[in-house]
């Protein structure tokens, strides 16, 4: 029958003006019952309207990506349908960037989605005795390697930026010679955590600050930092800022056992690795929220991890607590001290720069904070903090670190590149370690996180 | 402690962003908050007041003539002719570069389906278009772009009767793109006049893509494409497509996902930010305090629940397909604050047996005082301080009338200002 044709009359007419389902109606269970988390309502809610493929920084640039909308709603209906449906392999060129999320006007969980069928194809699909997996293994495992490299930093410093050595990791693993590897700290956030008395150092210090601003000092402010594996091996100055702001507005900090956020293991379909993580650091703060700690990051991705993809992928006892208590470390600060009155009284010394080029990372977006920056220190008096646009930094955690990546993530950063270089600031400044990465490769430019700039403005 | 601001806006659509924009030009600590990206990108991105009267008389030439005669319940009876005008004014001086403000009178723009749309503001980008201007036209599709097929629509603008000759050709867009790439990727490659290989060479695409429309081109004085052509730079290849074919360039506006809609909300968003106001998006507000005044509201991430408080609020959440008026069987609600949506009891009254028929759905929303405060069933305030704008709105059929981006600035603006005045 062509289209131009009237279809012949319908045996019986849908009359939507009366129930016609009647009292025979059953209703079917159509999927069986399964353990997995269901992601049927959330593939049900995609009308789509292909906002989430606007907001995909890899479909702009690579012609062999099929965009968020397929990888989520749609390859999750085509695993319904056929028993013996693979995911297709192109979920590994998602860069987990989760800006899909941040776009969906119906509230469908795209990164779930994606995560859930990348884990798929790696436990499933992907060959154990491939490079490209353990090439993936060993990157999305970094902690492993900077807990060996921070035993010997400058040895690891020297090795790991040694240019013969480099060019047959990218032959032989495919981890781009391109990128210099981030220098390990002499030093890690632990080590000097320690030798400051640790706990019963901080709460020293914040009873003396109570003291200070008239608070009780018996006040219940108390905060568990989850440092995540960049601040402590590799930025310390961070934790450290973190530690001087916190105690400053009277907070005990305490730095409990954890492991890595399992950011990159999402990211590259370590689902295995990542819940042994995940059990670690949940069992660790869930002890501390029920005592009334809150748990601080200062890595929006690991803040990301704690509050949204661990719940979405883990059952683990105290999940849900853990992810309603946790908070991005400014973030934190807003919503319980008067830091905008702090920021407006504040005066800059000399010692940081006072012009900055902001890049607000992609798991910023789906917590709110990706103008929190801007938003804050716009009222710091003789400091512009600088937005350089909503693109996207173009590395996403360990995806610019893959050889037959690498050009695309530089292209995807082009744009946030020429920003930084119209922007006043010959600084950048951004919550996450691996975008920071990215803006001083793209322009050569020190990278600041908006703590570090807290601390001098009211600490120092 | 509670993240404050003297006037909150919920809501980050056309309507809420006017609004905003509105209260923080008018002196206002504006703050808004909004959910996840709004409908905006799915707008087309021409900017209607009035298209048809709600008895389906158009298409209407002066839409500010025929406001007076609406119905008592549609919201431009509430802000008044001088509200509307008002309004575009300042979309006129805050928005980006739209054209159509020189006049009353609504502008003729023809769509990807070939029909012509009564506007009242279009992009510049689009302005090239008009159904009104005598010049011939060459409307170009690509093979891989399903979604504007050049030929039908020229044959639906022939059959509307245009006082010009227009033709379509489908080409293949250079680089062959793959079948469902993004209009973004499209975009991209554009605005960064990228390379692409043809015949085996790399060539920068704007003069490639132009070399294949001019194989085409038949002496047609303009030229127009699906509205793919740039984004950050959409003027730079318009103007490089403009002078390598000898033609004016167009953007024929698609459906979603929409650039000229993302542009458009980009384009807010800065302005938004020049003008000194604060914003926050990716979480819902899902609750708030308060008994015939709002104390403050809840913004939920991830189970924890932030508190924000402002002295004047406005609730730009969008209509029903922006989530800003739910329903389920049993009832017709808004769900932040949980204002009064009249409905009729019966849900099968809700709608009409005919898909294009006279729904009543499509009018759902809130109803106000004329200070666009939302009103309960007793016709009484529901919050002295909260006032309502965009889709949330009850009382029309934006899609009918072809009046959604107009009631959105209209009602925007006024709930901006007069929040920001209460507020002083």
């Amino acid at each position: 029958m062509s289209d131009a044709e009237p279809p012949s009359e319908p045996e019986s007419a849908f009359d939507p003006a009366e129930p016609n389902t009647g009292e025979a109606f059953e209703p079917v269970d159509v999927f069986p019952d399964s353990t997995d988390f269901d992601l049927r309502p959330g593939a049900d809610s995609c009308y789509k309207c292909s906002t989430c493929d606007t907001n995909c920084p890899v479909a702009e640039v690579d012609d062999d990506f099929p965009g968020p909308k397929f990888q989520g709603p749609e390859q999750w209906r085509l695993k319904q349908h056929e028993d013996d449906y693979e995911v297709d392999d192109s979920v590994m060129d998602c860069s987990n960037c989760m800006r899909c999320d941040n776009a969906c006007p119906s509230g469908v969980p795209l990164s779930q989605m994606h995560n859930t069928a990348r884990g798929e194809y790696v436990d499933g699909q992907m060959s154990k005795l491939s490079v490209e997996y353990w090439r993936n293994r060993i990157l999305a495992n970094y902690r492993t390697s900077a807990w060996v490299a921070s035993k010997v930093p400058r040895l690891a410093n020297a090795a790991m930026n040694f240019g013969p050595a480099r060019w047959l990791m990218e032959k032989t693993m495919g981890v781009t010679s391109e990128r210099e590897f981030p220098a390990f700290a002499t030093e890690t956030f632990r080590e000097w955590w320690e030798r400051e008395g640790a706990a019963a150092g901080s709460r020293e210090r914040a009873r003396e600050n109570r003291k200070r601003r008239g608070d009780p000092v018996d006040a219940e402010k108390k905060v568990a930092y989850f440092h995540g594996c960049y601040s402590n091996y590799n930025t310390p100055e961070v934790g450290k800022a973190m530690v001087r702001v916190y105690e400053h507005f009277g907070y005990e900090v305490v730095v409990p056992e954890q492991r890595c956020s399992g950011t990159p293991m999402f990211a590259n379909g370590m689902l295995g690795d990542a819940r042994r993580h995940a059990e670690v650091n949940v069992s660790s703060m869930a002890d501390l929220v029920e005592e009334g700690y809150d748990a601080i990051a200062s890595c929006t991705s690991c803040s990301m991890a704690l509050r949204q993809e661990y719940p979405e992928l883990f059952d683990i006892e105290g999940i849900d607590e853990v992810a309603a208590h946790t908070f991005e470390s400014v973030e934190y600060l807003r919503i319980h001290e008067d830091l905008r009155g702090a920021i407006g009284a504040a005066e800059l010394d000399d010692g940081l720069e006072a012009e900055f080029a902001y890049h607000a990372p992609c798991h910023a977006r789906n917590q709110g904070l990706d103008r929190q920056a801007v938003e804050l220190f716009g009222e710091l008096d003789g400091v512009d903090v600088e937005d350089v646009g909503d693109s996207c930094s173009g590395i996403s955690g360990t995806y610019g670190w893959k050889a037959e990546k690498y050009d695309k993530s530089m292209e995807i950063g082009e744009e946030m590149f020429e920003h930084m270089d119209e922007a006043d600031g010959e600084t950048g400044m951004t919550e996450c370690p691996t975008c920071a990465m990215q803006m001083e490769h793209g322009t050569g430019y020190e990278i600041r996180h908006p703590l570090e700039l807290l601390a001098a403005a009211l600490v120092e | 402690m509670a993240i404050e601001s003297e006037v909150l806006v919920v809501g980050g659509g056309l309507a809420g962003l006017t609004s905003a924009l509105a209260a923080t030009r008018a002196g206002a600590d504006t703050r808004l908050v909004s959910y996840k990206q709004s409908t905006l990108r799915n707008a087309s991105g021409l900017v209607d007041v009035l298209g048809y009267t709600p008895d389906g008389e158009g298409p209407l030439t002066d839409p500010y003539a025929a406001i007076p005669s609406l119905p008592t319940a549609h919201p431009y009876r509430t802000v008044g002719v001088e509200g509307v005008r008002e309004a575009m004014t300042f979309f006129d001086e805050v928005g980006p570069d739209y054209r159509g403000g020189h006049t009353d009178a609504n502008a003729l723009l023809p769509t990807h389906g070939g029909t012509i749309k009564p506007t009242a503001r279009y992009p510049a980008g689009a302005s090239a278009g008009l159904a009104s201007d005598e010049r011939d036209v060459l409307l170009v599709g690509f093979e891989a772009m399903v979604d504007f097929d050049a030929k039908h629509a020229a044959a639906h603008l022939e059959a509307a009767g245009v006082p010009f000759d227009v033709r379509g050709v489908t080409i293949r867009f250079p680089g062959d793109l793959r079948a469902d790439a993004k209009v973004t990727r499209y975009a991209k490659l554009l605005d960064t006049d990228g390379e692409v290989a043809v015949r085996g060479r790399n060539r920068p695409v704007r003069a490639a893509l132009a070399e294949r429309v001019n194989t085409e081109l038949e002496g047609e004085a303009r030229v127009g494409f699906p509205a793919v052509l740039g984004d950050d730079d959409a003027a730079g290849v318009r103007a490089d497509l403009r002078e390598a074919l000898g033609a004016d360039v167009f953007e024929v506006p698609m459906g979603p996902p929409s650039l000229p809609g993302l542009r458009l909300e980009d384009a807010l968003f800065d302005a938004l930010d020049r003008a000194g106001g604060r914003f926050e998006t990716g979480n819902p507000v899902v609750d708030s305090d308060g008994e015939g005044r709002i104390e403050r509201i809840y913004v939920e991430k991830n189970g924890a629940r932030i508190p924000n408080s402002a002295d004047q609020y406005v609730l730009a959440t969008g209509g029903l397909v922006g989530k800003g008026v739910e329903s389920d069987r049993e009832t017709v609600y808004e769900p932040i604050f949980g204002c009064h949506v009249p409905h009729a009891d019966d849900r099968y009254e809700w709608f009409d047996t005919e898909a294009f028929g006279d729904h009543e759905f499509a009018r759902f929303g809130v109803r106000t005082d004329e200070d666009l405060r939302p009103i309960g069933r007793d016709g009484s305030v529901e919050f002295d301080n909260l006032r309502a704008a965009g889709s949330v709105l009850g009382g029309y059929d934006f899609a009918a009338e072809k009046s959604g981006s107009g009631v959105s600035i209209a009602t925007g603006y006024a709930a901006g200002r007069a929040a920001a005045e209460a507020a002083r």
